[in-house]
């Protein structure tokens, strides 16, 4: 199974350290033919307007999104969750547009309001997983089509929605490898988007 | 619930690599650098080139200039303080700035003594010409290191120097036996757990930006290159003469670094960089990379 880390900017190498971890092949994906053999794309963590100028302008938005109509999982962190939601409330920054979230960007305020804890994460079963949230969004809202995975005080922190998975925190930055595994286990699922 | 942990606070430097940080002293200039794609603003009343050309004590920016800046977007925004000048940081960290720079090109409030980092939930970025002062800036507890380079002069040859010279001392550390490492921590000058940890890592701790004199994007692509994460733009944008064409570009080089034809693609019509000093015409005491303990 191959794997790429969309390599336009952010935490690029932890997410390719944490995927070979797993034991899966990676690759840096910067351009649409990156793209081609990919059973899933990972959005590292980042700066979520950048990013997305850049999608736009390299010509990967409508690639990625065609990729994901033919089975390509997409796991976002932060950066990622908010580039893969619908609705971004008071931005109209560009995006993949593809999970039923609303998010609130800068959810939690500026840096020193950022934070480390452990988060209930029930799918990933008793133990908490520690979650790191640096400047994080969250969502206020899912539709239909989202299934939410953990939340932090009523906000959304962790979604999925077929082969789609949003994290507001960054699991790239510590060494446990279950939410990589979630992704990587969705992939192998039947189930389309 | 932890805040202010020094993993949040590397957090930050680390989500910023591959971006382009941007000197903006105008909520107008703010909006032009995120328009063009900044993973983070600083805020400053002048850039680099004014204070080198206006003299007199460079301090830290009038809180409501970095206010105004930080209102007007929604990346992470950066403030200056001097060297040393403990109080300016908490002043900034009050003000809910997202990164503090302890920097040179301000006129230093200490000459023998930096901030003590390590007490502040606010991360902080320092200049470093070498291995040594790195070290010595993350053990006060900075989570992101910069080359000094030469600010406000446009030329990237001390920038050069400077990364060259701080990879090629963590090679050498890489290749040291391990008996060896308290000595080579005693010459550079630095923590020895932090020398165990680089030789261990073979790199910093943290995340290594280019500053001080890129004007172009192909500066910044030749820093990346050189092994930088990212890269800072001081005065190279607000003096060239189209501002958001050339910010624009140098975040396009710096993303896709290592592919000379979409360098050669961005790199055109941009209209000309700044005019800028060449260094090594400058006199001794007009160089400030050497500020810094």
């Amino acid at each position: 199974m191959k794997i790429g880390v969309l390599g336009l900017q952010g935490a690029v190498r932890e997410h390719l350290w944490a995927l070979e971890k797993c034991g899966v092949e990676t690759i840096v994906a910067k351009k649409s033919e990156d793209l081609a053999d990919l059973a899933g794309l990972v959005i590292p963590g980042g700066e979520s307007t950048t990013v997305g100028k850049l999608l736009v302008r390299f010509g990967l938005l409508e690639p990625i999104k065609e990729r994901v109509r033919q089975g390509m999982g997409i796991f976002g962190t932060c950066t990622g969750m908010i580039l893969l939601a619908k609705e971004i409330r008071g931005s109209d920054q560009p995006r993949l547009g593809l999970m039923d979230l609303t998010i609130e960007r800068n959810a939690f305020g500026p840096q020193v309001e950022s934070f480390e804890m452990e988060l209930p994460v029930p799918v990933l079963g008793e133990e908490p997983y520690h979650a790191i949230f640096i400047r994080a969004p969250y969502a206020v809202a899912a539709g239909p089509g989202a299934e939410v995975l953990a939340e932090l005080n009523g906000k959304i922190v962790l979604a999925r929605q077929g082969k789609l998975l949003g994290a507001a925190f960054h699991p790239e930055l510590t060494d446990d490898l279950r939410i990589h595994k979630l992704f990587l286990s969705m992939l192998a699922e039947k189930t389309g988007v | 619930m932890e805040k202010g942990t020094f993993t949040v606070k590397k957090g930050l430097a680390e989500m910023l690599k591959g971006g382009v940080i941007m000197d903006v002293t105008t909520p107008e200039q703010a909006k032009i650098a995120e328009d063009a794609g900044a993973v983070a603003v600083m805020a400053l009343e002048r850039v680099p080139a004014d204070i080198r050309k206006e003299g007199g004590v460079a301090r830290m920016s009038d809180p409501e200039v970095i206010i105004r800046i930080k209102e007007a977007v929604t990346i992470p925004v950066m403030a200056k303080a001097r060297i040393g000048h403990f109080v300016e940081a908490q002043i900034l960290q009050a003000l809910g700035i997202d990164f503090v720079d302890e920097s040179e090109v301000l006129t230093p409030a200490d000459d023998r003594y930096h901030i003590n980092k390590n007490e502040f939930t606010v991360p902080f970025v320092c200049g470093a010409r070498n291995l040594g002062e790195a070290l010595r800036r993350i053990g006060e507890g900075a989570a992101m290191i910069r080359t000094k380079g030469e600010a406000g002069t446009g030329d990237v040859v001390e920038a050069v120097k400077h990364i060259r010279t701080v990879m090629d001392e963590i090679r050498r550390v890489q290749n040291t036996p391990d008996e060896e490492l308290m000595t080579v921590a005693k010459e550079l000058g630095a923590p020895y757990e932090l020398v165990v940890e680089v030789k261990r890592l073979g790199r910093l701790p943290v995340v290594n930006f280019a500053a001080g004199g890129i004007a172009t994007p192909a500066d910044a692509a030749l820093m990346m290159q050189l092994g930088c994460d990212g890269i800072f733009v001081g005065s190279g944008i607000f003096k060239s003469d189209n501002p958001a064409a050339r910010a624009k570009a140098i975040v396009e080089a710096t993303a896709h670094y290592n592919d000379a034809k979409i360098l050669a693609e961005v790199s055109r019509g941009i209209g000309g960089a700044m005019r800028g000093i060449n260094v090594s015409g400058m006199h001794e005491e007009d160089r400030i990379a050497g500020r810094g303990w």
